[in-house]
């Protein structure tokens, strides 16, 4: 009968054991990707067009694809998340209105990729004519990524203390100032929180955009031109392309430096601000 | 002497359950009304009704009148904002905003519509001057206001209030936040200001009550809401009180 | 304009953007909704589930292959994952020293923000090949059972290093103080407190599991059929839309849309089922 000591000995061996496991399975995986791609990446690669079906060449149209497609998910999403955060937040969060909105947006945090897919497909593609598009596959996008983001702003404003609001009432202001002159402010840190969990769900994105944004690998000249985004790019070389597996591979790397990059970019920023709001002028 | 603030059976219930009750109050012109009482007899709910913050507060029902010079401001159609300028408000908690000395001042100002330079620095200056904060910041107005002593950011926010110009100040217990000595800075800065302002105080210190003030309204539970039980001259109230519980209470037999 | 007209606008405003944000999810489920009706009339709801198979150029519209390489590759990675993640957060909160502590929660977040594609490609690359050499033909439920696993461990690691986060510090102090043995508190003292907090981050997990398309589509074979070993080639629900969406017309669009429909209704039923039982447990 194994005593409580030898028991606690056991699963301490355990414990170290999981986490070298999981940690071992983590660099085995970005291993094989550096080991791989790194001979791939070159400046030439990020800025010349992919040749032969990208077996050759670079990633020029693939990247800026990408970046439009970020873009038209950003500039849709924020204006809206802001606007719905703060009425959740500040005006009535409690009405019936709110709390419908507030299970509406549950529901859509759970919905999966592919089906996100399927209704920018239905939705942006055919119903409202986009086609196969960079704006169609971006505004699929910002459906995917609002909840993150409306979440996110909420928790920033909640964080603003209450004495603002009253401070700020007693003396007259309205609420329009209030919002914009303090309350916004103070929400930065949960706004910047929001925008790059939202961006890194985006980037990350593939199956809502096989067949919103399309596949054609040219470089794009309008937004209603279709566009490859890298992460379909990816998938492409490694499941369609014979051969194309040190492009996918190389590929792979750029998009994990892309995201790396983005999100410590988005903590210096985070932290940069809060420092500053403090002494702010 | 006219009545400035004129409240007549004005009650606040919370969800349905009652704060105060039936509270009939005058306030005259110029002078210091203290509103004392032990906690919980809706001292600071009443105060938040005066300047329509109860508004703000969800589940809160006013009922009753409230009549500022020829206002009634218990009116919905009310302009509650213009409201909020001729009556200010300075809180228990000391609460600048996060932006600098200068810009906690020139905030409000500009709200209400003030946008020439000059004029702006003049208030700010008399203003800081007023509750004698100038000399302490004025070659620091763009430090952060947070980076000030609990007694300086009280007295930063009666400045702010006091740079609106308002015809009433309402208090809820502005020195209970500070340290001793603040706490004696603020509450010489109230008696200096007194030929100036009307100003209603409310708060615990019946000693401070006893030293600044020129009226005194006592609350007190009854019936499971506040109620107002005496109101009169500051001598009258403490040496000659007409209801035993203010006789018990004064004498710091009750509360 | 006045200062409160200002205000009353602005709420106007704050409340046409909540609508619309709040339209989003009511679009999703009427558009699914129209684009499945063709084919839900002119074949009927019945023959998604008795057709002889999943052949939409003869007519043949069975999901049920599919349906069952979605449970099992759900199930296979929730079993593999949960146990993993959970001793992880144990591991991060109660064993490592607060340095390797930090180290490790570093990675398991960038765990969190790999790309499924990516975890996609390594599978194909990589694990398929491995298990190509002990059983062919190497794409098959296990690997997909394994891609899926790793790919929700972040999910369920971070939601129970939340949980046991929110867990107050004087539970475990007073078990030592007791003289329990660190594995003995975390067993009886911190697993009951974080109850509802694992509970949340398995729903999320399976959610995740349920609804992934491409590292599944990347290892699995996609081969239409029931899987009978671990080491059969499937195709779930998700890869089979990511498959076929591009050339589907007609009937065989509209059924895909039947099965995406599918796919969130199972999305729907496991986070009512969780809301039921919680609430049944706050109460109970």
């Amino acid at each position: 009968m194994a005593s409580a000591a030898a028991r606690d000995r056991a699963a301490t061996i355990v414990m170290w054991s999981v986490a070298a496991g999981i940690t071992a399975v983590f660099v085995w995986l970005l291993g094989d990707l550096l080991w791989h791609g790194v001979g791939r990446v070159s400046w030439d690669f990020l800025v010349s067009l992919p040749k032969n079906a990208g077996r050759e060449g670079g990633l020029s149209s693939v990247l800026v694809a990408t970046v439009l497609i970020l873009l038209v998910c950003m500039v849709a999403s924020i204006p809206l998340g802001v606007a719905t955060a703060v009425l959740l937040a500040e005006f009535s969060g409690e009405g019936l209105f709110a709390r419908l909105v507030r299970r509406s947006l549950d529901v859509l945090a759970g919905v999966p990729s592919i089906v996100f897919g399927l209704f920018g497909n239905a939705f942006f593609c055919k119903a409202l004519g986009m086609g196969f598009s960079i704006l169609s596959g971006g505004l699929t996008l910002a459906c995917m990524v609002l909840p993150i983001f409306i979440r996110a702003t909420e928790e920033g404003l909640r964080a603003a203390p209450n004495e603002y609001r009253l401070g700020a009432a007693a003396l007259g202001i309205s609420r329009v100032s209030t919002l914009f002159r303090l309350l916004l402010p103070a929400a930065v840190p949960g706004l910047m929180v929001g925008f790059i969990l939202g961006l890194g769900r985006a980037i990350a994105e593939t199956a809502a955009l096989i067949f919103t944004s399309g596949y054609v690998d040219r470089m794009p000249e309008s937004l209603l031109d279709s566009g490859r985004a890298l992460t379909v790019h990816i998938y492409d070389l490694s499941m369609n392309v014979p051969g194309g597996d040190r492009s996918a591979y190389g590929s792979a790397l750029v998009l994990i430096v892309m995201l790396l990059g983005i999100n410590s970019a988005a903590w210096g920023i985070a932290r940069r601000w809060q420092s500053r709001s403090l002494l702010r002028v | 002497m006219t009545d400035l603030l004129n409240v007549e059976q004005l009650t606040l219930r919370y969800h349905g359950k009652p704060a105060f009750e039936g509270v009939t109050l005058a306030i005259p012109q110029g002078g210091i009304t203290a509103l004392v009482g032990p906690s919980g007899c809706g001292k600071t709910s009443f105060l938040t009704c005066l300047n329509r913050l109860t508004d703000l507060i969800p589940g809160a029902v006013m009922s009753g009148s409230i009549r500022l010079g020829g206002i009634e401001a218990s009116n919905t159609t009310v302009d509650v904002i213009s409201l909020r300028r001729r009556v200010g408000m300075i809180f228990q908690k000391p609460n600048p905003f996060p932006l600098s000395i200068r810009k906690n001042l020139e905030f409000p100002l500009r709200e209400h519509g003030m946008r020439d330079r000059g004029e702006i620095d003049g208030t700010i200056e008399k203003a800081l001057r007023d509750v004698g904060l100038w000399d302490e910041v004025k070659d620091r107005l763009s430090a952060p206001a947070m980076s000030l002593s609990g007694g300086q950011q009280q007295r930063l926010s009666i400045a702010r209030a006091l740079a609106l110009k308002p015809e009433i100040l309402l208090m809820d217990e502005p020195c209970s936040a500070l340290d001793p000595i603040s706490s004696g800075v603020v509450e010489d800065l109230i008696k200096r200001l007194r030929p100036r302002y009307t100003m209603v105080i409310v708060t615990h210190n019946l000693a401070q009550a006893r030293r600044i003030a020129d009226r005194v309204a006592v609350f007190w539970v009854q019936d499971g809401a506040g109620r107002l039980i005496e109101q009169g001259e500051t001598a009258q109230v403490f040496e000659r009180p007409r209801d035993p519980l203010t006789a018990a209470y004064v004498s710091g037999s009750r509360g | 304009m006045s200062r409160s007209r200002a205000d009353g606008i602005l709420v106007y405003g704050l409340r046409g953007a909540a609508a619309i944000s709040g339209a989003i999810a009511l679009l999703i489920g009427l558009f699914l909704v129209l684009e499945s009706l063709p084919v839900l009339r002119g074949v009927g709801p019945l023959r998604f589930f008795s057709d002889a198979s999943w052949h939409p150029s003869e007519n043949l519209y069975n999901l049920v292959p599919m349906l069952w390489g979605t449970l099992f590759a759900m199930a296979g990675a929730v079993l593999v994952a949960t146990p993993l993640g959970i001793l992880s957060a144990v591991f991060c909160q109660y064993y490592a020293p607060a340095s390797i502590a930090r180290v490790y929660r570093s990675l398991i977040e960038l765990l969190a923000g790999i790309p499924s594609v990516v975890y996609g490609l390594w599978g194909l690359m990589v694990l398929v090949p491995l298990i190509g050499a002990v059983r062919p033909p190497g794409p098959s439920l296990l690997a997909g059972v394994i891609v899926l696993a790793i790919l929700i461990l972040p999910t369920i690691a971070l939601s129970a290093d939340a949980a046991f986060r929110n867990v107050p510090s004087e539970y475990a102090r007073g078990a030592a103080a007791l003289g329990i043995s660190r594995w003995g508190t975390v067993r009886h003292v911190i697993f009951p407190a974080a109850k509802s907090g694992l509970f949340t981050g398995v729903i999320l997990e399976t959610g995740r599991a349920i609804g992934e398309t491409m590292a599944i589509l990347m290892v699995c074979g996609n081969q239409v059929q029931t899987p009978r070993s671990l080491f059969d080639p499937v195709r779930t629900l998700t890869a089979n839309i990511a498959l076929e969406m591009a050339y589907a017309m007609g009937s065989h669009r509209s059924a895909l849309f039947v099965s995406g429909l599918i796919l969130l209704l199972l999305i729907v039923a496991l986070v009512s089922a969780a809301e039921w039982i919680s609430r049944g447990r706050i109460y109970g």
